[in-house]
């Protein structure tokens, strides 16, 4: 078989159902798609590259980030769109690299998309690529629909993430409790999925 | 003066203390009466037609190493000789040109000939060229030292104004009055200085021709016999200057930051690629791919003759283990890659975040380039909880809520929130040191409000003012 060295890579996914593919790009979308690359960022050790165009108006606190996550991180301001993905495709392609986020502005043609993935499976990185809702490409191996929810607990920061597209495997979501410091994270409601899918018997 | 021939006295300015000087002249103008050092304005008085440039220091200087690089041609030793002279070794060199006086004659004519007028004098020791090249220029033959310098006056021996004046005021102008003279008395009223000078003058005292090093000069250049136009043979010659650019860098233990490759074609035009290196560099292969794209979009016209490398930017590097382990082969791999990406979209758009020492949020943090910054490992962690993301405040609208207390409800980016849970408030005020327009509203009471719909907003208002707005995002 000529992935068996990918599939090798590959993370068994009943175990940890919120780890991503290896050598792969995946897309993430919803309101709280950042809170879920950084958390990515966490479970990656190595070095981060967070792609955003040159005239966003937000940026990343490094006071707020993880503990040890800004010196590992890299911050690419490109100018243009074709900039953005051509940065991208060449970080995706490059073997130092741990995790490479993304946050272009345009839809992602099934083309730049399909480039993406060849390129990550080159370099075997894993990418994120932060997209607004139906902009993403048909290539991305899991897209994932991220929100932040609110929690009764006074402590609790609770968050809605659902696996909305997965190619090689099934879809699910999840309500998990991450502080937004560390690697750790706590599955409020496994089965909470049940009611969702089942419908009431009888 | 070549450029633009003046037929008439000319004369250099050189503005000292508050007066004009005189600080270079032609020979029309030395005709006229003219000498170096005189006030501006006598000039005038004597010359009225006298034209005046003023002078470039410090392009003078840039001309005069030019001349003593072009001066190597006659002694491996050259140096210069104060302001505007050059000393030149020439030990076991004369024969080569068939003796000293052809020596001199081949210099004089090679520098008239390129419109440079100079003086020049070989004789036994510095101090004795020194002098007759001031005053006159010639040949002092071996052991002639004495008898040569004799008639030249004693301001010729470098010798201070002060002690020359005196010696003039005893009667004593010319050198050849000082030789006989006792020793001993001449150095307990003069100083040691004259003494010295006149050994070395005679050659009693050594005084080597200290030559300062070459700064290292880091360019190759190629010439083709038929001009090249394909891009693999653009690349095949820039392997070969890499290779002996990158042994001159080794040789050097530098290496380099910014390599520019240039190109010229035949019909004369020419053509550029600069690449910049993510930290010193001298490794031909991994340079010549940061290259390839550049030379890619070079328009060769009807073919390219002249290759010419150069580093103009270079740093220190010293040798390192070749191979390396694992962390060094990522390391490589890293500046590779930041190089790549600076080359296409800027050095100035791959950054990397370091700590500041400030309370305000929008400066708690540096954006580096990464090409010329390290990463700080430590950064201040603890305080008070801070948003992931951070952007200019945004206004939201409230519905009247207590003073000072966060509102209820709010809109923000047309999404209705309401308050589940508030944290604060954190006081911040304004650094009275620095103007920062965004901040001259006054000190800001931050609150983390966490929504009913999910988002975990930060907050704040001004005291004086009742509006909020929303600076950030929690995770």
């Amino acid at each position: 078989m000529p992935d068996l060295p990918l599939a090798a890579l590959r993370p068994p996914l009943a175990a940890d159902p919120l780890a991503l593919v290896g050598g792969r790009v995946h897309e993430a979308q919803g309101r709280g798609r950042r809170a879920f690359a950084l958390f990515q960022a966490l479970r990656h050790p190595g070095q981060v590259v967070w792609i955003l165009p040159d005239h966003a108006p937000q940026m990343l606190l490094p006071a707020g980030l993880p503990e040890g996550l800004p010196a590992r991180l890299l911050l690419l301001r490109p100018r243009g769109e074709v900039d953005l993905l051509w940065s991208l495709e060449e970080t995706l392609r490059a073997a130092p690299v741990a995790l490479v986020i993304a946050e272009p502005e345009k839809p992602l043609s099934l083309t730049a998309g399909r480039r993406l993935q060849l390129a990550a499976e080159a370099g075997r990185t894993t990418g994120l690529v932060l997209i607004r809702d139906g902009q993403g490409s048909h290539a991305a191996e899991t897209r994932w629909l991220c929100d932040a929810r609110a929690g009764e607990a006074a402590d609790s920061t609770l968050h809605d993430w659902s696996l909305i597209k997965n190619k090689k495997g099934t879809l699910g979501h999840w309500v998990v409790n991450w502080n937004g410091t560390s690697a750790a994270v706590h599955m409020v409601s496994a089965t909470g999925q049940r009611d969702q899918f089942a419908g009431t018997p009888g | 003066m070549r450029g633009r021939p003046v037929d008439g006295p000319f004369a250099l300015v050189l503005r000292a203390g508050n007066a004009d000087h005189l600080h270079c002249l032609n020979p029309l103008a030395e005709a006229q009466g003219l000498h170096r050092g005189m006030a501006l304005a006598d000039a005038r008085a004597i010359c009225p037609g006298l034209e005046t440039r003023p002078a470039d220091l410090a392009r003078e200087s840039a001309a005069l190493a030019a001349l003593r690089r072009w001066c190597v041609r006659y002694a491996p030793m050259v140096a210069n000789d104060g302001a505007d002279g050059l000393i030149a070794d020439i030990t076991g060199v004369a024969h080569l040109f068939g003796g000293e006086e052809e020596l001199r004659a081949d210099l004089q004519a090679r520098l008239a000939r390129s419109g440079i007028s100079g003086t020049s004098a070989i004789a036994g020791s510095r101090g004795a060229a020194h002098a007759l090249a001031r005053h006159g220029g010639g040949v002092i033959a071996e052991g002639m030292l004495a008898e040569g310098l004799g008639p030249l006056p004693i301001t010729a021996l470098r010798v201070d104004p002060d002690t020359a004046a005196g010696l003039a005021r005893l009667g004593l102008t010319r050198i050849r009055d000082l030789l006989p003279l006792p020793r001993a008395p001449l150095a307990k009223r003069f100083g040691p200085g004259l003494i010295l000078r006149l050994d070395q003058a005679l050659g009693g005292q050594a005084e080597p021709v200290a030559a300062a090093p070459d700064v290292p000069h880091f360019g190759v250049r190629m010439t083709l016999p038929e001009p090249i136009g394909l891009q693999s043979d653009v690349m095949a010659g820039l392997a070969r200057l890499l290779d002996r650019l990158c042994a001159t860098l080794a040789q050097h233990h530098r290496g380099a930051r910014r390599v520019r490759l240039e190109l010229r074609r035949v019909d004369r035009g020419s053509a550029q690629v600069e690449i910049g290196l993510a930290r010193p560099m001298r490794d031909p292969a991994r340079i010549a791919a940061l290259f390839q794209k550049g030379v890619e979009e070079i328009d060769a016209g009807f073919g390219i003759d002249v290759l010419r490398l150069s580093a103009p930017i270079t740093e220190p590097l010293a040798p390192e283990q070749i191979g390396g382990g694992t962390v060094l082969q990522h390391d490589d791999a890293l500046s590779d890659l930041i190089s790549r990406l600076g080359n296409r979209i800027g050095f100035d758009r791959v950054l990397r975040l370091l700590p500041a020492e400030s309370k305000i949020p929008e400066r708690s943090f540096l954006l580096a380039p990464a090409a010329y910054s390290a990463a700080e490992k430590v950064f201040p962690q603890g305080g008070p909880p801070r948003p992931i993301l951070l952007f200019p405040p945004e206004p939201v609208t409230t519905t009247e809520g207590r003073p000072g207390r966060p509102p209820v409800h709010l809109v923000w980016r047309r999404m209705r929130l309401s308050t589940l849970r508030a944290t604060g408030p954190e006081r911040i005020a304004p650094e009275w040191w620095f103007d920062d327009p965004a901040w001259r509203t006054g000190l800001r009471d931050y609150w983390r409000i966490e929504t009913r719909e999910g988002p975990r907003l930060w907050l704040f208002h001004t005291p004086q003012d009742s509006n909020w707005f929303v600076q950030g995002e929690f995770a």
